[in-house]
């Protein structure tokens, strides 16, 4: 079984979806011609030609506007924001057109996409190529949101997403883009949008994370393992809808939970499973829900390194919940 | 030339002969007819508002011409992006009356579930596109349809309705761009009716006319006489010609005059003068119609009557059936979020069923 990066996975999934559907068109800046900025669409545009790979003009709220029309149409677009942080000109077609189309005609128009784009710190990219915005898109009803953190799951979860029938948020970690390798079989496989993964089982701590937080918080994990504590990680990978299931089970077991995510605190995704938590499993809970995370700031460049959750931080959020 | 105002019967409806399009008396009684339906629809709308029936409605009182005239150039199987301000699209495209009254009361019937307020329609056997209340979301997603026709290999043209404050949005720049880049076959129908809400067209945009906007996105733009049916007819026929044969898109300006108030909420007492409205009146559609149809000795004023009598009733016995009809049950307001309902969406859902509904429907939206 070939061993590739996130990013390797990201175009295998493209180009064999494309081969499989002639229904699938990728369109964004910088897609075609250059094979994308981060060359996650390396080699579509030689192969499916400039009507099913599309270099747009330069503008955000256009590139997913005329996605949300091919996908009413009846081809499954796949657009790419060159950065989550250039998304903001799109808010507006994604919540109040793309999310929304199923419900406001009754079913009778649906918008099947899925919108790529690299989000994340660790490239030493400053405020406007570093944001955590899946806060955002998890609290409008109608989207999902899915972030992968292996090889493995990008690929399965990208093909998925682009099966799916709804409009999908498909974040990819860039500063583990090609850090990352792992196995990805050959062919066609999926993983399903929905359910977490257990990266590494434990009983003592639940910590949730995703994204390349999944790989610190593994780290983390380890390092605890020598203080005697066991660690059970949960990459979420779908965020929403996420897995209720999993986690909880996790929490009866342990009783305790870290939330791991990149993102500012307030209002963050972590408080969303952490009120979960403490509605549905607080008869389990040993101490407190204790949550990791960036701060609420913009997102830095020079200190960046500080901003960042570290296997330290979450390695002290363990022993926070550990020594109540 | 954009500047020229393209117009083919006169106010006094006589035909400039140059320009006369050949169309069939049959076609030319249907447009009067349904121009007459869209105006008894709106009649009928605002009155059913005013006596607390339903909660609002968007008449397109003085527009008549610009939806009925294009429509009639624009096939089954193209489609359209509508705004909120062309019933008589929907209508000319086979939308049942029922359809569309149901969904101004938000009653079972509605396609749309209750789920959306009243005019903001979705006919998917008819083309007719979800509409939404954001301005000019619908421009680029046209852009998109097109593009999506072309790469498909289908015969489709698209055309989107707009108003003329929707050129001021992000979305008219960006869809008009994108086409004009792509050459998609679509067709950009702006009805300039000088108003959006209470602001004027000399406040919405420094450019002296919309269709000069065209030249700016690499595509020509026809200015229109919006209130001449046939004008308009014989506009967007070009259009869809162009845009069908692989020419492109192209934007249409048909200038018009929004005859009543934006909406059930709105006075437009409170910002602009009576006596335009009359100057206006003087050029009614309808009326310019049917004395066209009278020259042509096609028309008499006791088929007049008839028709208006028909129209009334047709619009009124809709109205008194669809008065009657229940509200959907609670749970449809659950469905078609996503394809399949996710679990946490299925628990808030009987959470609901087990709680039960104490409050009732309240209020009139302000504006």
């Amino acid at each position: 079984m070939p061993t590739v990066t996130l990013l390797q996975a990201v175009n295998l999934a493209l180009k064999e979806e494309m081969r499989r559907d002639d229904r699938v068109v990728v369109l964004g800046e910088d897609v075609g011609r250059n094979g994308g900025v981060f060359r996650a669409t390396e080699g579509l545009f030689d192969e499916f030609g400039g009507d099913r790979v599309i270099d747009t003009p330069l503008a955000e709220s256009g590139i997913i506007g005329t996605a949300i029309g091919m996908a009413l149409y009846g081809l499954r677009p796949v657009p790419e924001i060159q950065f989550l942080d250039f998304i903001l000109p799109g808010f507006d077609q994604i919540v109040n057109e793309a999310a929304k189309f199923r419900y406001r005609s009754g079913g009778q128009y649906t918008v099947p996409m899925v919108i790529r784009s690299p989000y994340g710190g660790g490239i030493r990219g400053g405020h406007y190529h570093s944001q955590s915005t899946e806060a955002f898109f998890a609290h409008t009803a109608g989207l999902k949101v899915v972030i992968p953190s292996t090889p493995y799951d990008t690929k399965g979860l990208l093909l998925s997403a682009i099966r799916d029938g709804d409009p999908i948020m498909f974040l990819e970690p860039k500063r583990i883009y090609r850090s990352v390798k792992g196995e990805v079989p050959d062919g066609d496989y999926t993983v399903p949008i929905g359910k977490a993964r257990i990266a590494r089982e434990g009983k003592d701590v639940t910590i949730v994370a995703w994204g390349a937080m999944t790989t610190d918080s593994v780290k983390a994990a380890e390092e605890a393992e020598k203080k005697g504590i066991s660690c059970e990680v949960i990459d979420l990978r779908t965020i929403y809808p996420y897995d209720e299931e999993a986690i909880l089970t996790s929490v009866a077991k342990t009783g305790r939970l870290v939330v791991v995510h990149e993102a500012p605190r307030t209002g963050g995704f972590g408080a969303e499973i952490s009120a979960l938590v403490a509605e549905k499993a607080i008869e389990y809970l040993e101490g407190p829900i204790v949550r990791v995370t960036g701060f609420d700031t913009p997102f830095p460049y020079t200190l960046e390194h500080a901003y960042m959750p570290d296997a330290h931080r979450i390695l002290n959020g363990i022993e926070k919940v550990v020594r109540f | 030339m954009s500047e020229q105002v393209l117009q083919v019967i006169e106010p006094d409806g006589a035909v400039n002969q140059k320009l006369s399009p050949p169309l069939p008396e049959t076609e030319l009684l249907e447009m009067y007819r349904e121009m007459v339906l869209v105006r008894c629809f709106d009649e009928r709308g605002l009155m059913t508002q005013r006596k607390g029936l339903i909660g609002f409605h968007l008449p397109s009182t003085g527009e008549e011409a610009a939806q009925i005239g294009s429509a009639h150039a624009c096939l089954p199987n193209d489609w359209v992006f509508p705004h909120y301000r062309v019933p008589g699209v929907a209508m000319h495209r086979g939308v049942r009356i029922d359809d569309m009254v149901a969904n101004l009361f938000g009653n079972v019937n509605d396609l749309a579930q209750g789920h959306q307020m009243p005019v903001h329609y979705s006919f998917k056997a008819q083309n007719f596109v979800s509409i939404s209340s954001p301005i000019g979301t619908q421009i680029v997603q046209a852009t998109g349809a097109a593009m999506a026709a072309k790469i498909k290999g289908d015969p489709n043209v698209v055309i989107t309705y707009f108003g003329d404050g929707s050129t001021s949005s992000n979305d008219f720049h960006t869809g008009l761009n994108f086409a004009g880049v792509w050459k998609a076959p679509c067709v950009f129908f702006c009805t300039n009716n000088q108003w959006a809400i209470s602001v004027p067209y000399a406040k919405q945009t420094g450019s002296e006319t919309i269709a000069q906007k065209a030249k700016a996105y690499g595509m020509p733009g026809r200015r229109v006489d919006g209130n001449d049916v046939l004008a308009v007819w014989a506009a967007t026929r070009e259009a869809v010609e162009r845009a069908r044969s692989g020419g492109g898109p192209t934007l249409i300006e048909a200038l018009s005059f929004r005859m009543g108030p934006h909406s059930s909420s709105d006075d437009p007492k409170r910002y602009r003068e009576e006596k335009l409205c009359e100057e206006w009146r003087r050029k009614d559609p309808i009326d310019r119609f049917r004395l066209f149809l009278e020259h042509e000795k096609i028309w008499t004023k006791e088929q007049d009557e008839a028709v208006w009598e028909r129209c009334r009733l047709e619009i009124q016995e809709a109205f008194t059936r669809q008065e009657k009809v229940a509200l959907p049950a609670l749970e449809t307001m659950f469905e078609n979020v996503y394809a399949e309902m996710p679990p946490s969406l299925r628990e808030q859902m009987e959470e609901m069923r087990r709680l039960g509904v104490h409050s009732a429907q309240q209020g009139f939206f302000p504006l």
